[in-house]
């Protein structure tokens, strides 16, 4: 232990996650700009989306190809609830976490036993199944209009979620707290175990660890926050749409883990968040999206072939060499 | 969910027929393009996610072709070698580059691809749905076999996939070069320790796997309708062929697309909304009976 770490690190972890609370709230009060509010609030639920596939694929070592179908499952989820059945805020959020939960253990009882390609793909698989039934099933869910009409929004503790400040409130507070929850879970004793079953599943498995059942945990755990970013999606489209099940959403994904990095826990956060800003640079300059992301990614791909968390971390490792036994990525 | 008329369907010959007939064409699409998938897995150890899209390519090409010169045939060969070439500038110039390294990188790389391909399709050939139209040459009065309806043009494509799935199995069992495909797939290290050019074989897989899928775009182009984002869908078929029938294993592939060809035809009869369903559930079924997929090796 180096000692930076003598502070309990759970206690450390709050500790921040209170003080960026505390920085993100306050950003409606130096700024009423919708552009800013905006892109906290997409931030937020694509922040979740890279974050809680980190947690699959960094931590897990289970590279899912079909990680949106939870994020979309949630949106459908929280959407219809609150569209049909007239509950509130809290019960819809409720819904949706049951719904991506019962989803993850479903998909992932069947995925988490098999090798890493084989996963990717059925992982992908499952996701276009999903993707296949809101586009069949337009009565529910509207087919590939999407689920429109307008959400309805009770006010919920005090918030008024029709209300752009109210909903990055709401956005923010909902994220920190599932950024802060996953960080504990990374750091309990089951995260280490995770760690473990990705580095030698032979290994755990002789020493009494049920691996399949670690897995399903984690991809289950996944889903559920995944779920989350979709629900902050639904609010702020006000509707769910198939496209945040649709696998280039699983794609942008990965993309964004990858270019913020899988060692460090905020990686796919800031990922996330250069993503969103090349996305919004692309649409404004060119009617071809796809040709110029693909581009990018190209060019990431073979060029820095990994992460700016990453990079950035090596170089503070190379910089800072305190002891010898300190190796870089140790502390992931 | 429409158990009686898939048991009237069962029932009478000509629906039997014309069902059967149905699946067997999408089988024998399928089972191009997953011959492929499957071979460059087997061999070069890495999923192609774009290959969809190369079968989207072939169609499109096949399309220019057939209104240039007016002839099927030709407009099949420039599918082919046209994908196969660009299958083989693909790997030497980008997927060779990320052989060792994570999937993630593998991924990442096919997903640029899919992005970039399905613009530029939409560059060159418009954003809109085409279609090539049936050639004059199968132009003629279906067949009727059992009161049962089957267009000439089915059983040249029957015919054509057959041919080329025994031209596959004769290459890769009966001649000196499949030998060498099987060894690079067992043991690379070995195989290139013994004075053969693995980077060669790799290559030359990855073109012929392509030029499969151009086949199959080509041969599909006058039944099916063209898009940008085409290859998508058949992409995740052809996994599912690959999974049902063993990854890496190419009979495997063509017992796995026969399979889901006729679960897609008579599924769409059973259970219309369901038919996507069928065939995950059939997957699912599979798998956790038999992980390895029907044909296929133990998981290496």
């Amino acid at each position: 232990m180096s000692p930076r770490n003598s502070l309990p690190t759970l206690a450390r972890d709050s500790a921040w996650a209170l003080v960026a609370l505390a920085v993100l709230l306050a950003i409606p009060f130096l700024t009423s700009s919708r552009i800013v509010l905006d892109f906290g609030i997409r931030l937020a639920a694509y922040g979740l989306l890279a974050t809680s596939l980190n947690f699959l694929v960094g931590y897990g070592g289970m590279v899912s190809f079909g990680h949106a179908m939870f994020f979309g499952g949630g949106a459908y989820a929280f959407a219809l609830t609150l569209q049909k059945t007239g509950a509130g805020i809290p019960a819809a959020l409720l819904v949706a976490l049951c719904f991506s939960a019962l989803t993850g253990l479903v998909v992932g009882a069947v995925c988490v036993r098999l090798k890493e390609i084989y996963f990717s793909f059925l992982t992908l698989a499952f996701q276009m199944f999903l993707h296949s039934i809101i586009l069949t099933w337009t009565s529910l869910t509207g087919g590939d209009q999407g689920l429109t009409g307008g959400l309805p929004r009770p006010p919920v503790w005090g918030l008024n979620l029709a209300e752009p400040v109210h909903l990055y409130g709401f956005a923010v507070v909902l994220a920190v707290a599932c950024f802060w929850l996953m960080r504990a879970l990374l750091q309990s004793p089951f995260g280490f175990t995770l760690r473990m079953v990705r580095d030698n599943a032979d290994r755990a498995r002789f020493l009494g660890i049920a691996v399949s059942q670690v897995r399903l945990t984690a991809f289950v755990l996944a889903a559920c926050f995944a779920g989350m970013g979709g629900v902050i999606m639904a609010l702020f489209v006000s509707g769910a749409f198939p496209d945040f099940s649709y696998w280039t959403m699983s794609g942008e994904a990965i993309f964004m883990i990858m270019m913020g990095g899988i060692q460090v826990f905020i990686g796919p956060l800031v990922g996330a968040a250069v993503l969103l800003l090349l996305n919004d640079a692309i649409s404004r300059t060119t009617e071809y999206h796809g040709l110029a992301l693909g581009l990018v990614v190209l060019l990431f791909a073979l060029g820095f072939k990994r992460g700016l968390m990453d990079f950035l971390g090596q170089l503070w490792a190379g910089l800072h060499k305190p002891d010898p036994q300190a190796q870089p990525g140790q502390e992931r | 969910m429409d158990l009686a008329a898939l048991l009237d369907c069962l029932g009478s010959a000509s629906c039997l027929v014309t069902q059967t007939s149905t699946g067997l064409i999408v089988g024998a699409l399928l089972f191009l393009v997953a011959a492929g998938l499957t071979l460059i897995f087997g061999v070069l150890g890495v999923i192609n996610f774009a290959h969809g899209s190369f079968y989207m390519l072939g169609a499109y090409v096949a399309l220019s072709m057939y209104r240039l010169s007016g002839s099927f045939a030709l407009a099949v060969l420039a599918a082919g070698v046209g994908v196969g070439v660009f299958g083989l500038l693909l790997e030497r110039f980008f997927m060779r580059r990320v052989y060792g390294a994570d999937v993630l990188l593998q991924l990442l790389v096919c997903y640029a691809f899919i992005l970039i391909l399905d613009d530029a399709v939409k560059i060159v050939w418009g954003p809109n749905f085409q279609s090539m139209g049936m050639p004059e040459t199968f132009q003629e009065p279906p067949l009727l076999i059992g009161g049962g309806v089957v267009p000439v043009f089915y059983v040249y494509l029957m015919a054509a996939a057959a041919l080329i799935a025994l031209v596959l199995w004769a290459i890769l069992s009966k001649t000196r070069i499949g030998k060498i495909v099987r060894a690079a797939a067992h043991n690379p290290s070995m195989t290139s320790a013994l004075g053969l050019n693995t980077s060669l074989i790799y290559a030359g897989v990855f073109a012929f796997g392509g030029m499969l899928a151009g086949l199959a775009g080509g041969l599909a182009a006058p039944v099916r309708s063209m898009s940008p984002g085409m290859g998508f869908s058949i992409l995740i078929e052809s996994f599912i062929v690959t999974v049902i029938g063993g990854m890496g294993s190419v009979s495997g592939a063509l017992v796995g697309a026969l399979l889901i060809g006729l679960i897609r035809s008579f599924g769409s009869i059973g259970f219309p909304l369901f038919v996507e369903g069928t065939m995950f559930f059939a997957m699912a079924v599979i798998l956790i009976a038999k992980p390895s997929g029907l044909l296929g090796k133990a998981v290496r």
